[in-house]
Order: structure tokens, then C-alpha cells, then sequence
């Protein structure tokens, strides 16, 4: 062996050693210890403005009434995303007790790195989720039976519309029809031909796994009256309802009704498109720019809106395993997603608190706000993503499959989203 | 029976002469390793140490995790590697780099070089000129990647201009036309670092051979195809290395220019693919073996380069 092949071989002898001994045991009793603990707590939440300013209120009041476990509250750390950030943090050890925005598709990984405490461990843990969130918390449980994450809030996804454009494609702009692929269709063609906009609606064509998220799973939600993409480990998606959303967006890329290439900013708020599909946080950005309204994403056979189920868009709160003084983290959690605080979550930002019976908790919120009030009834209507450690290579396969058959037109269609339903069960069953 | 043989009396000296070379080398050594231990420490930690590391991941069903959680990271052996070779859209992905390498090293050692021979015969506006193409390199690419839009979308001014010879669908969403888009980008973002490169490697051909060059008759591009290039040999090789390299870690650009590698994965490279498993996905094992797998093509290409640039005696 000459030199320079024995500095290799002890710098990768030296690493594999390293590797060896990098994990550790011990953590149980640690665990065990850190759930019963109190005392100051750090929280992370969302860096936009209107969430920003009810975190800040939100700490100030918990700090205000209990000094001797107080709350370090920042935003999260800039990244390519929030989910990089947080499972850098997780694997680091550096994770905050709770971020008020972890991502459903995160959940999975994070829970599978040892990064998140079940909440159905503490005593009333799985009896708050389920009395605050209802039937839909079931959505949200994981295969264990346990909680790995707390329903926090949603943004049930919408047909926002340009009532200005409409007017001046013809379309009656207080109450368009476009209940029914069809009738969309037909309203889209006069959006084009009439020049009101560019496009009539402009997703993202990009090959993002969430992207996914926002075109094809909204309107798969809508037109399988509620299926997940998978039911049972098996994908569900190429079944007929699937075919019948992915061809209706087929045939709007196919006759350049949307843009085949990702615009800068967002289409609808720079006015390049007169339709987006979107939540109800939106609302206060569109707010003095856009003279908008909302109706529910269509079906083929023109479901009523009281009947149309969407994707949630949800963001929950994870109970990050790194925090030491997990009983106040809990209490935290509890105080931070009560009736008041919710209340407060809801006027501040306009997203939905994940509660049952969301309409009848805050009467007055919706009577003062009526363009809140049909996504406080699609609130309850709402679909999530499917649950494990693989959700976003669940997403990437039906991502990859889409962007290919449905936004370039290539292949058949039927065939591509067998395709990527039989890896998406492949991945299920692991 | 055994015979010792006395040493010649001139012997003696020359061995202690000899054991004294012995030690004085030793001491050399020493001092030299000493000298180089920072270094190699540097190289240890920064480099072998993740490479040894990214192998051994590689070799096993490896994920994240918590500090103290205890979790099974099973030996797979070469199955990452078997998976990897066999994904259609990691196959892509190497193919789509090497698309991207061909266009984009050949351009950069082209034009930095005829770029820099013509700045180095500027005599005004030298500085702003030589300012002027490095500023593209010092600006981030997130910055420039919206100018770079803006040119190249389906009505950008780049299409107004070609008119009906605009290719459609456009640029960036073209498959046959996505990654060699991307490639004329990361060329022309590259050239003012490989310019000055060259700029340097220019001051030291001497004047005389391009005198005697004129002397002879040579014409301008005779002079630069025989004084010139062979003058910046060193430089070349240079060049073509930190292009394959800097190339061959393709990613901020399919990211943010086609969207994660679009259309259809035209335009992935493997390092987006290995953000994909490893980061997005958490498989960094198998993240870890496409990374190994694009360090040995890196390598083969670098060798195959310095081995084809180097000067030979004839």
C-alpha cells in the first residue's frame, strides 16, 4: 500500500469509526423525564405577517400569566422550506418544543427520525385532539394509534375568481356557475378569447411533490365525494374520479387555458390569470388589490357546494422530542389552540381553526366577515394528505406522472396514473 | 565460521556522513509533516471524513435521526447502489449532466479564452469590461435566475425577437432544449471567473513569440492558434477541471429555472435528484450512493481530462 492509499484508508476507517459510534442510546429515560418537566419553553411559528402578529400575542399572553415557565418565541429559521429546516433541526438536536407549522406530508419522517412525542401519551392527550378537532382528527392519527401532531388550522382550497375579468369576458360576476367541468371549461374559453387575462387559471406546472396538492388532489377530493389519494395501502387515485380530474386539467393545458411554464409571483395577484385555486388566507392579500369571490373547485357532474369536499392545506403543531420541559409544552399547546385563542388565530389570519362545529364557536367572526363564511363551511368538508414515513415519495410518483400526462399531454393517461398508483401502493405497503 | 571484513579506512566517515543524511532527512520529515498537518487535517475533516462517511451510508438502509434515539440502519451492501443504476430517472439525471457538461465546459473553454485574449489587447475601458463579465459571477443565481426568466419565457424578449423562429413549447419547458438553455446560463454566469483565469495564464506568454510569430508572417489567428493556446495549456486543463467539477454539482439552477428539474426530468441533474431522496424524501442512503456514483464519473472525466490537456515530451 504506497502513502497516499494509507491516508485514505485511515481518513475513511477514521469516518467509518466515526459513523459507528454516532448513534447512541440512553434516550428513554431521558424522554420519560423531559414529559413530566416544566419550565421555559422555545416555539417556532410561520414568518408571515398576520401569523406572526398571533404568535407574538399569543406568547405575551401565556408570559404574561405564567412567569415561571416562559415561552421563547421566533419564526422559523429561513431554509429552502420549513420541513428542511425542522428535520435539520430534529436531527441536530436543536429542535424547538412546538412549531406551529408542521407540515402534514412532514409528519411521517419526522415522527420516524424520533423527532416528535406522541401526544396520546399524556393523559388527556388523544381526548383534546378528538374533542377539539371531532371526526376529522381521525385523519390525522397515526398507524400506532398515536398522535404525532395536533390539528392546528386549514385552508380548505377554493376556485378564487377575478370578478373584474369575469365582467369583462361576459361571465356573470356575482354568481358564476362553474360547478361542473364543463361549464369551468366554457368560462375559461371566454376568459381567453374574450383577452380579459392571460390565463384563465395558472397553477403551478412545476414538478414540486406539493404542487400536487393544489391542481390534481383538490378536485380528486371534490369529484370521490372524500377518498384519500390511499385508503388501506392502496392507491385510490386511478379510479374513475381520478381519470375525471386529471383529463379536465388535461384539457385545460391542452388548449393553453393555463400556462405551461411557471409564472414569477402568483398568476392571479399579478393579474396574468382571472382564476386560482387557493385558501382563505389569501383573502387578506388580495384584500384592496382584487375585487374577488370564491366558489367551491368543480365536478364532473356539478356537485353542490354544501356536498364538495377540497384539500385542507392544513398546518399542525408537532411536539418536537428535543424539548426538555415537555408538560409545559403540552399546557402551551393546549392554551395556544383554546376556544380564545382560536378565536384570536381566526380574526388575526383568517385560516381555520381545525375545531368541530367551526361556524357555531365563532358566530360573530362569520356575521361581521361573510366572505369567511363558505370556507367555514368548507372546513368541514376537507381531505388530507395520507399519512407514513413515504407521503412525499408518495406525492413525487402521482407528481412526476401528472406533470408528464396532464401538463405536457404525453402518453396515456389511464395508463400513467396506473403507473404511478402502483408505486404509490408499493410504497404504502412498506 | 564467520569473517568480519574491517572497514576501509575511508569507510568510516562515510557512514557517519551517511547516518547524519539519515537524521537530517528525518528531521526534514518531520517539519514537513508538520507544515502539511494543518492542512491535512483540513482535507481530513472537510473531505475524507464525509466522503468516508457518504460510503458508508451508502452501503446501508441509513436515515436521520434524534440525537439518542436508537434505530436499525441495516447493511444493504450494493442494493443503493443496484437501485440507483437502475432508476430510470437517476439514469436520466446522469445523462441530463453529461448533456449539460458537453455544452457547458466546451463553451466556457472556448469563449473565456477568446474572451480573455481580446481583453488583454483592450487597452481602454479595461477595467470596466473585465468588471463587467465578472459581475454575473459574484451575483447570486437566485438573483439572476429572474432576469434569465424573463429573457427565455414563452414572451420573453428573447422569443419577440426570434419571432416565428421561436422554438415552442419555449426554452425552459422544451425537453430537447431545457438543459442546454440551462447550460448557456450557468456558462455565462461562470465566464468572468474563468476569463481572469486565462487573463493571468496570458501575462506570462512572452511578447517575443508572438513577434517572431509576426516575423514569420503568421496571421492574427495563426498566432493565437500556435502562440496562444499552446501558451495557456496549464490554464486549459485548469479550466476544464473546475468546469466538470463546479458542472457536475448541478442544482440551484434546474431547481429555480424549470422548476425541480422539468419538464418531465429533462433538466434533473443528480445532485437535485439526491435533495429529492435525501432531503425531501429521507433516504439519504440512497442519496448517499447516487452521490458516490457521481464522484467516481466526476473523477473519470477530471482524469481523462488532465491526461488528454497534459504536456508530453514528443
Amino acid at each position: 500500500m504506497n502513502g497516499r492509499a494509507k491516508v485514505l484508508a485511515v481518513a475513511v476507517g477514521f469516518g467509518l469509526v466515526l459513523a459507528g459510534c454516532s448513534s447512541g442510546g440512553g434516550g428513554a429515560s431521558a424522554q420519560t423525564s423531559a414529559v413530566q418537566a416544566r419550565g421555559p419553553i422555545s416555539i417556532w411559528y410561520s414568518n408571515n405577517e398576520q401569523e406572526l402578529a398571533w404568535g407574538k400575542a399569543m406568547v405575551e399572553a401565556w408570559n404574561t400569566a405564567h412567569p415561571e415557565e416562559k415561552i421563547e418565541g421566533q419564526e422559523i429559521p429561513a431554509g429552502k422550506s420549513s420541513e428542511e429546516v425542522i428535520g435539520a433541526a430534529i436531527t441536530a438536536g436543536t429542535a424547538p418544543c412546538l412549531v406551529f407549522n408542521t407540515a402534514p406530508s412532514a409528519v411521517g419522517q419526522f415522527q420516524r427520525q424520533g423527532g416528535l412525542v406522541n401526544l396520546a401519551t399524556f393523559p388527556d392527550g388523544a381526548s383534546y385532539i378528538e374533542g377539539r378537532t371531532g371526526e376529522a382528527a381521525k385523519q390525522y392519527k397515526a398507524e400506532d394509534g398515536g398522535y404525532y401532531q395536533l390539528p392546528w388550522k386549514a385552508n380548505p382550497v377554493m376556485i378564487f375568481y377575478n370578478k373584474d375579468m369575469f365582467k369583462k369576458a361576459g361571465l356573470d360576476a356575482e354568481k358564476p356557475d362553474l360547478s361542473t367541468y364543463q361549464k369551468f371549461l366554457d368560462a375559461a374559453r371566454k376568459i381567453k378569447s374574450s383577452g380579459a387575462a392571460k390565463y384563465a387559471i395558472n397553477p403551478a406546472p412545476t414538478s414540486e411533490f406539493f404542487q400536487a396538492q393544489f391542481d390534481f388532489m383538490p378536485l380528486y377530493s371534490a369529484e370521490s365525494g372524500g377518498k384519500q389519494i390511499v385508503v388501506d395501502r392502496k392507491a385510490t387515485f386511478n379510479d374513475a374520479a381520478g381519470l375525471a380530474a386529471a383529463t379536465f386539467w388535461k384539457t385545460i393545458y391542452a388548449e393553453g387555458l393555463a400556462g405551461k411554464e411557471p409564472v414569477q409571483g402568483d398568476a392571479f395577484g399579478t393579474k396574468v390569470s382571472a382564476m386560482s385555486i387557493v385558501g382563505p388566507w389569501a383573502i387578506s392579500a388580495y384584500k384592496g388589490k382584487i375585487n374577488w369571490g370564491a366558489v367551491a373547485v368543480p365536478t364532473s357532474a356539478g356537485k353542490p357546494a354544501a356536498e364538495t369536499y377540497t384539500f385542507s392545506d392544513a398546518k399542525n403543531v408537532g411536539l418536537y422530542t428535543a424539548c426538555k420541559n415537555q408538560a409545559t409544552a403540552w399546557d402551551v399547546l393546549k392554551f395556544a389552540t383554546s376556544e380564545e385563542q382560536d378565536g384570536n388565530l381566526l380574526t388575526k389570519t383568517g385560516q381555520m381553526p381545525m375545531r368541530a362545529n367551526l361556524q357555531q364557536a365563532y358566530p360573530d367572526f362569520f356575521t361581521k366577515n361573510p366572505a369567511y363564511t363558505q370556507f367555514g363551511d368548507q372546513a368541514a368538508r376537507m381531505v388530507e394528505v395520507p399519512g407514513g414515513p413515504h407521503t412525499v415519495e408518495m406525492l413525487q410518483a402521482l407528481r412526476d406522472a401528472y406533470t408528464k400526462a396532464v401538463v405536457s399531454g404525453e402518453g396515456d393517461l389511464q395508463q400513467a396514473l396506473n403507473e404511478a398508483a402502483d408505486k404509490v401502493t408499493t410504497l404504502a405497503g412498506q | 565460521m564467520a569473517t568480519v571484513t574491517p572497514l576501509a579506512p575511508a569507510a568510516a566517515p562515510r557512514a557517519a556522513r551517511g547516518s547524519e543524511a539519515r537524521r537530517h532527512r528525518a528531521r526534514q520529515g518531520i517539519l514537513g509533516w508538520l507544515f502539511s498537518a494543518p492542512y491535512l487535517v483540513f482535507v481530513g475533516v472537510i473531505f475524507a471524513f464525509p466522503l468516508g462517511f457518504a460510503v458508508y451510508m451508502s452501503a446501508h438502509d441509513y436515515f436521520f435521526t434524534a440525537p439518542g434515539v436508537n434505530v436499525n440502519r441495516p447493511f444493504v451492501g450494493m442494493r443503493n447502489y443496484v437501485q440507483a443504476l437502475t432508476d430510470p430517472a437517476v439514469r436520466r439525471s446522469f445523462y441530463n449532466v453529461l448533456v449539460f457538461l458537453l455544452i457547458n465546459v466546451t463553451l466556457t473553454v472556448v469563449l473565456s479564452l477568446v474572451l480573455a485574449t481580446l481583453l488583454n489587447q483592450v487597452i481602454h475601458a479595461r477595467a470596466f469590461l473585465r468588471v463587467s463579465f465578472y459581475l454575473p459571477y459574484l451575483t447570486a443565481s437566485v438573483a439572476l435566475v429572474g432576469v434569465w426568466l424573463f429573457l427565455f419565457s414563452g414572451t420573453g424578449l428573447v422569443n419577440q425577437l426570434l419571432g416565428p423562429l421561436a422554438p415552442n413549447p419555449s426554452w425552459l419547458v422544451n425537453e430537447q432544449l431545457a438543459m442546454p438553455s440551462i447550460a448557456l446560463y450557468v456558462t455565462w454566469k461562470g465566464m468572468g471567473f474563468y476569463i481572469l483565469l486565462y487573463l493571468a495564464a496570458l501575462q506570462n506568454v512572452g511578447k517575443e513569440l508572438y513577434e517572431a510569430a509576426a516575423t514569420d508572417g503568421a496571421s492574427r489567428w495563426q498566432a493565437f492558434w500556435n502562440v496562444t493556446v499552446p501558451g495557456v495549456r496549464s490554464a486549459t486543463v485548469l479550466v476544464l477541471l473546475l468546469a466538470t467539477i463546479t458542472g457536475a454539482n448541478l442544482f440551484t439552477e434546474p431547481y429555480l429555472l424549470t422548476g425541480g428539474g422539468g419538464p418531465n426530468g429533462a433538466s434533473t441533474s443528480p445532485v437535485l435528484i439526491m435533495y429529492q431522496q435525501g432531503i425531501q424524501q429521507g433516504k439519504p442512503g440512497y442519496a448517499a450512493a447516487i452521490g458516490v456514483l457521481l464522484v467516481v464519473l466526476t473523477l473519470g472525466i477530471a482524469f481523462l481530462q488532465n491526461w488528454l490537456g497534459r504536456e508530453r515530451d514528443s
